[in-house]
């Protein structure tokens, strides 16, 4: 048996800090924000002639007066990711293409080209935000039907750990936000219940079983029954993230990062974050008891 | 939980058998109905389009006022009553009467029988809304007034869209209605929407108007510019003849001229009203005005009284065309703008399902390997549970003819990671179990009775997540959301019944062997 317990102090204070630096991050390093968010226009091309590069297309296309333009390589050398902000010209895209054809000649094709209003922009956000606020709610009345009011504040605290650290690692890293990194959150917020789900479910089961064992043992005991499970499940998951982040092509990558980064997060929290919180909240067999007689 | 009755056995078999087949329809080619279904791909897995229309609906508003202003004041004459001042202000008719008058007014724009003010019994609520301040009335469309006005002029734009999109001949386009005042169009297959989004970009309101240099006619008059230089007429705000008019309209070669030209048919009621106009103003410049610019304005030589006739002004062949296309299909009723565009290319359509079949392949493979150190025989079990559930997974999307997205193929990718935690939570429980109990039977058999709950808790809290996405996400995300969504249920079928069953009949016949698992 792993004794999880004994640095239950160090992770806590470990995880403290961790929060703090990444609510630190985003308040005053913020998040990339992509164009489904901030609005504006983003261009995919490759091009046949390796000798063009990110420098001769960025000289190209400052000419025309886009205002801040990007151009970053995607993926190999000739395929190129140009984004710039909202444009009030609406032929924008048809002018590139011809400054590009004068200078290059016929040497691209425009693989994706995705143009996001600024009323379209703010709205996303909105409905980003408010789908990971209904997750949040939907999941808190969850736990709070299924298990007690301790166990509630254990599994959202660690879902507001795993939903804020990677944020700010996103922030660290400055990584794009766009909207398929909303869909990895929420996945994380699923996925990141369900670890915690588990070890509380066998929480539970070992204090109705167990009278005379303090909840520093039992979570300890939980944990390490429980544990084969959780390793097995996150490194299949990860398995599967890890294929879909290195083959499944450069548009899945931040969404397969953001959620790699969510389930190891994930198992860590529900080990060291939720099962703590039911120690310091001193759980023991009363509390199901007791529950259980107002039933 | 160990007993299988026979029928149940066939049943499950036949089930995952008739899935298979109708996951295997994607690739080949049925000829019986049911069977020839496939998922569709995305727009992002095709290549195409996609476009969010917003129609601008400030001008129809002040139009609609505009028309007001008449209707009132004939309203009132009829009933002796004089409106005084009545002017258009920020979307607000303003207007005032004499003191003793001021209840009329308002009891008249209140009725609920009112021709004035149209009252909607559904919503309890009236078209217009009349305040009075300081002696003045501001009359102005209420909320539902404005809904109905938008949803009017978004049915009106959206057949005209349709109009449009079906004369140029793209395959398969999807048009849809969007709130109240914003259209979708999807067009699969088209890498380069420069000439759709030109044509959906223009009103195409086309009016025949005298240039006038008589300031005061009683119409009013105003300043336009040409489409084709800076130069400025002063044109009659009068209509002679608007779009609503034509029948018909072509691009032609002008054989005398050698120039492109857009020929038109009139209706009857056009056709009166044209000869009319060309026989009072032989020698007057008629102006031919496109969504407020001069196309260009001939000067009237003939009577034209045969109802067709022809607009020039240096048109390439290709303006022609699209000029003729927007006239046949009719004017928006308002302006539109389009507020978001995703364009993918068909190859990096095709890139995207390589790298996605890729991923899921590999993906695949890592897992069954591990799964199957892990557990041996078992782990072969959930193997097996794990290819059916993938054929449940495409097949349920082939049955419903779902969308498939770039990121719904990573929800599949990530339902076969996820898949095999049901497995495991049971086959670690049953491990647990025969440690105090030396018969396997009775150590399965609690085994999946007490991972149940946990089981069920950590799906249904995935599920949540897949909920919420696929009424809140748009576009590829939904698409993410079905197929995690979808795979939470072909996963616990898959689990309870395909992965039980294989597993009591291999424990049933090695009953008696030690350390089973």
């Amino acid at each position: 048996m792993i004794a999880f317990n004994k640095y239950y102090n160090h992770f806590n204070i470990l995880s403290i800090a961790i929060v703090i630096i990444s609510l630190f991050l985003l308040t005053f390093k913020g998040l990339n924000f992509g164009i489904d968010f901030k609005g504006g226009t983003l261009i995919e091309l490759r091009s046949t002639d390796d000798r063009i590069n990110v420098s001769s297309l960025r000289d190209n296309l400052n000419a025309i007066n886009l205002g801040d333009v990007s151009v970053k390589k995607f993926g190999n050398d000739t395929d190129f990711l140009i984004k710039f902000e909202n444009n009030s010209n609406k032929n924008v895209i048809e002018q590139i293409k011809v400054s590009l054809d004068k200078s290059f000649g016929n040497q691209f094709d425009f693989r994706r080209v995705e143009n996001v209003g600024p009323k379209v922009s703010a709205e996303l956000l909105k409905s980003g935000v408010i789908a990971i606020s209904i997750a949040l709610i939907l999941m808190l009345i969850y736990i709070w039907i299924r298990f007690e009011w301790q166990f509630s504040l254990g599994a959202i605290a660690a879902l507001f750990h795993d939903v804020i650290v990677t944020l700010g690692m996103f922030s660290l890293l400055g990584l794009e936000i766009n909207l398929s990194i909303i869909a990895a959150v929420l996945t994380i917020v699923g996925y990141s219940m369900n670890d915690t789900v588990v070890i509380f479910d066998r929480v539970r089961e070992n204090l109705k079983k167990y009278s005379d064992i303090k909840i520093f043992e039992l979570t300890n005991i939980s944990i390490n029954e429980t544990l084969s499970r959780t390793l097995i499940t996150s490194i299949t998951t990860l398995l599967a993230l890890f294929s879909i982040f290195f083959f499944g092509g450069e548009i899945l990558k931040g969404f397969s990062l953001a959620m790699i980064f969510g389930v190891i997060f994930g198992t860590y929290s529900s080990i060291y974050i939720a099962n703590t919180i039911l120690v310091r909240l001193n759980v023991s067999q009363k509390t199901i008891l007791k529950e259980e007689d107002k039933n | 939980m160990l007993y299988f009755s026979k029928l149940r056995i066939i049943t499950v078999f036949l089930f995952s058998l008739i899935f298979i087949l109708i996951a295997s329809s994607n690739l080949f080619k049925f000829d019986n109905k049911f069977l020839d279904k496939k998922i569709n791909l995305g727009l992002d897995l095709q290549g195409g389009s996609y476009l969010l229309l917003e129609i601008d609906n400030t001008p129809v508003i002040e139009q609609k006022l505009q028309n007001l202003t008449t209707i009132i004041r004939n309203y009132f004459k009829k009933k002796d009553i004089r409106i005084k001042n009545l002017k258009l202000l920020d979307q607000q008719l303003l207007f005032s009467v004499d003191e003793n008058l001021k209840q009329t007014i308002i009891d008249e724009f209140n009725s609920q029988e009112s021709d004035l003010n149209p009252y909607y019994p559904r919503f309890k609520k009236h078209q217009l809304d009349i305040i009075e301040k300081d002696d003045i009335f501001y009359v102005s469309f209420s909320d539902q007034g404005i809904i109905n006005l938008k949803t009017s002029s978004q049915d009106q734009a959206l057949e005209i869209v349709r109009r449009r999109i079906d004369e140029i001949g793209t395959n398969e386009p999807n048009i849809l209605k969007r709130g109240n005042d914003r259209i979708l169009v999807e067009l699969p297959g088209l890498d380069d929407p420069m000439r759709i989004k030109s044509l959906l970009g223009k009103t195409a309101n086309l009016t025949f108007r005298f240039v006038t240099n008589n300031q005061e006619d009683s119409f009013g008059t105003e300043k336009l510019q040409y489409s084709d230089s800076t130069d400025e007429a002063i044109v009659s705000k009068r209509i002679i003849l608007s779009g609503d008019n034509l029948l018909d309209a072509q691009p032609r070669m002008n054989s005398e001229t050698n120039e492109t030209i857009v020929s038109f048919t009139l209706d009857r009621v056009g056709a009166k009203r044209f000869g009319k106009a060309t026989s009072t103003g032989i020698g007057k410049q008629l102006a031919i005005v496109l969504d407020g610019k001069i196309i260009s304005a001939p000067i009237i030589r003939d009577t034209i009284a045969s109802g067709s006739g022809q607009i020039s002004g240096g048109f390439t062949f290709q303006s022609a065309t699209d000029l003729a296309l927007l006239l046949r299909s009719g004017a928006l009723p308002a302006p539109m703008n389009i507020i978001e565009e995703r364009t993918v290319g068909p190859d990096l359509g095709q890139d995207s399902i390589d790298a996605g079949m890729i991923a899921l392949a590999i993906g695949f493979i890592l897992v069954i390997i591990f799964i199957f150190i892990k557990y041996k025989i078992f782990g072969l079990i959930t193997n097996i549970t794990l290819v059916i559930n993938l054929f449940l997974l495409i097949g349920i999307l082939t049955i419903f003819e779902a969308t498939l997205t770039l990121p719904g193929i990573a929800g599949i990718i990530l339902t076969v990671g996820m898949a095999v935690d049901a497995n495991v939570l049971i086959f670690e429980r049953i491990k647990e179990e025969l440690k105090n109990e030396k018969n396997n039977l009775i150590a399965f058999d609690s085994g999946y009775t007490k991972s149940r709950t946990a089981i069920l808790d950590a799906n249904i809290t995935t599920l949540l997540a897949a909920i919420i996405l696929f009424f809140m996400g748009s576009g590829p995300i939904k698409g993410f959301s079905l197929t995690l969504g979808i795979g939470i249920f072909t996963t616990l079928f898959s689990v309870y019944f395909i992965a039980r069953l294989l597993t009591v009949l291999y424990v049933f016949k090695n009953k008696d062997k030690e350390r089973l698992i």
